[in-house]
């Protein structure tokens, strides 16, 4: 019986190194500046965790194969032996702190650091259950927004107040554009996101990007990438924001930046 | 089983069965005062072949608002079939006003008013509800429909019924629900698309209408009186008029709507996010 066990151990183990190895499971490929660095970082965590995991798991079906019951005597438990104990933690310490000085670059560009001049501008506000997109139109800045002028019934893409409460007195709020359940930016230019959330804390995940950041209510948040290849990706809220959560999903449209120009132009007849 | 091992279980099945019973005698308390009250308003009323009507227009005098294309992308199935849909919150044809819900606020006999057995349907139809606005009388059956290839979340907002929100899969049995108690008007939403918006009207009595899209409306079977007829709108707020209705006759009541100058209003209502006693 410990002999099939032990096997079964073996087997499980196997086939789930096979499953993570083949990429099955993986990420879709990636369409941002920094996904290649992202997914370097993944690969060399899941390398490291997958050799952890697959030693681990050899030596627990050793053990189940070496010591049936009954053949050797019951197993007994050991207080442990605090200098082998005190270099497992070390090592482990070691293994994460490098991983994370290793992935921090990548991780500082996009979210402590401010994104290029040139970047496209787009607020993301994220509410149960959907995510919209302002545009800050020519002047590139934002009108005021106020929350008892929230109107979801409206949502065209100049309606005022809409779906962001955007002041019809506020001049600079004018000229922007506000696009429901679409994000459109073009390629291989910066893109600036302010993210903002109505109500319950959302978290704006685009797998493609390989970028997730949350959405609190009372914070803006300023993050930023590069989309680099054109396509239409999925935005999912990656935070559980309430009953319809799983539903709550946008997509991402990365164009060339006339199709951009000429879909904000549509966008501002409507 | 050891005896402190029994204590819990016992204490367990004891707050079990309180809390089931303390929800089963709460549901029976809700539903109980409308009957009472509805015994106490009158005898049921029953037509004697006197009843007049009323009928009128609305119109509305300011210039009528370019239609507003709805953005339905969160959902492809949405937007596939809402590509046309525009904003239907102010709906004005040639200055007449659609979507006015008309009913009679005062003036009625003490009477009670037999609640209709048909059931009033509200459909989803390429991600809007339709009607948008429609009318019922307490504890009629509310039958919500979901026409289209996804999933919907109804989600009516009372102030006095009691609130609820079920989901609707694509080609899910109907919803059937009621509002027991008078309420004009409750906004229903949908979780799953937020542009979706209907207005359900509950009234104890069968006196209303809603405009239709050249602005008329027609409230038939009323006993000669004097009432008071309120219109409402949903962007414009409500007026009201006094109407009598004589024997065999159709009176008239016209209502005239202007531009809201004040802001729109919004779905949001804010509250103190601490009640201090």
């Amino acid at each position: 019986m410990g002999r099939i066990l032990a096997i079964a151990i073996w087997l499980v183990t196997l086939a789930t190194l096979v499953v993570f190895a083949s990429g099955r499971w993986s990420f879709p490929a990636p369409a941002s500046a920094h996904g290649l660095l992202i997914d370097r970082q993944f690969n060399v965590t899941w390398v490291i965790v997958g050799v952890g995991f697959a030693l681990a798991q050899i030596a627990l079906g050793y053990v189940v194969w070496r010591y049936p019951r009954g053949k050797r005597g019951r197993a007994f438990y050991t207080t442990g032996n605090a200098r082998v104990e005190v270099i497992c933690a070390a090592i482990t310490a070691i293994v994460f702190v490098s991983l994370a000085i290793f992935g921090q670059t990548v991780w500082a560009e996009l979210h402590l650091r401010d994104a290029p001049a040139d970047a496209v501008l787009v607020e993301v506000t994220g509410q149960q259950f959907v995510w919209n997109f302002r545009y800050p139109g020519a002047d590139g800045k934002f009108g005021g927004s106020r929350p008892e002028l929230y109107n979801d019934e409206d949502n065209a893409a100049t309606a005022r107040p809409g779906p962001l409460g955007i002041d019809p007195k506020d001049p600079l709020g004018l000229d922007d554009l506000v696009s429901v359940g679409l994000m459109v930016v073009p390629v291989n230019r910066p893109v600036k996101l302010i993210l903002r959330a109505k109500d319950v804390t959302h978290s704006f995940f685009v797998p493609a990007l390989r970028f997730k950041q949350d959405a609190v209510p009372g914070l803006r948040i300023n993050v930023h990438f590069t989309p680099i290849r054109e396509g239409r990706y999925e935005i999912a809220c990656a935070e559980l924001c309430g009953i319809s959560h799983h539903r709550m999903r946008a997509f991402l449209e990365v164009r060339s930046q006339s199709e951009f120009e000429k879909w904000l132009q549509e966008k501002a007849s409507q | 089983m050891t005896k402190s091992l029994r204590f819990v279980w016992v204490t367990a099945v004891a707050i079990i069965v309180s809390v089931t019973l303390s929800c089963a005698t709460k549901q029976t308390e809700e539903t109980a005062p409308t009957g009472s009250k509805e015994a106490e308003s009158g005898p049921v009323f029953s037509p004697t072949g006197n009843e007049g009507s009323i009928a009128g227009v609305i119109a509305y005098t300011a210039a009528a608002p370019t239609p507003r294309k709805i953005q339905m992308d969160s959902d492809p199935i949405c937007a596939q079939k809402g590509k046309d849909a525009t904003s239907e919150e102010l709906l004005v044809k040639d200055g007449k006003l659609q979507n006015v819900f008309v009913f009679v606020k005062s003036g009625l006999p003490r009477n009670t008013f037999p609640t209709p057995s048909q059931e009033v349907v509200l459909d989803q139809v390429g991600c809007r509800y339709v009607p948008h606005v429609v009318g019922l009388q307490t504890n009629q059956a509310f039958k919500v429909v979901n026409s289209d290839a996804t999933n919907h979340n109804v989600h009516p907002v009372p102030q006095k019924n009691r609130e609820w929100n079920e989901t609707q899969y694509a080609s899910a049995p109907p919803i059937i629900k009621k509002f027991p108690l008078e309420e004009v008007l409750i906004p229903v939403k949908c979780n799953q698309h937020s542009w979706m918006k209907a207005w359900v009207g509950v009234l104890k009595h069968p006196f209303f209408a809603v405009s239709g899209a050249d602005g008329s409306f027609t409230i038939k079977g009323l006993p000669p009186g004097e009432y008071e007829l309120e219109a409402w709108h949903e962007k414009l707020n409500s007026k009201t008029l006094k109407v009598t209705v004589k024997e065999k006759t159709e009176a008239k009541a016209d209502f005239s709507f202007e531009a809201s100058t004040a802001y729109q209003r919004g779905a949001l209502k804010l509250q103190p996010a601490l009640v201090l006693p």
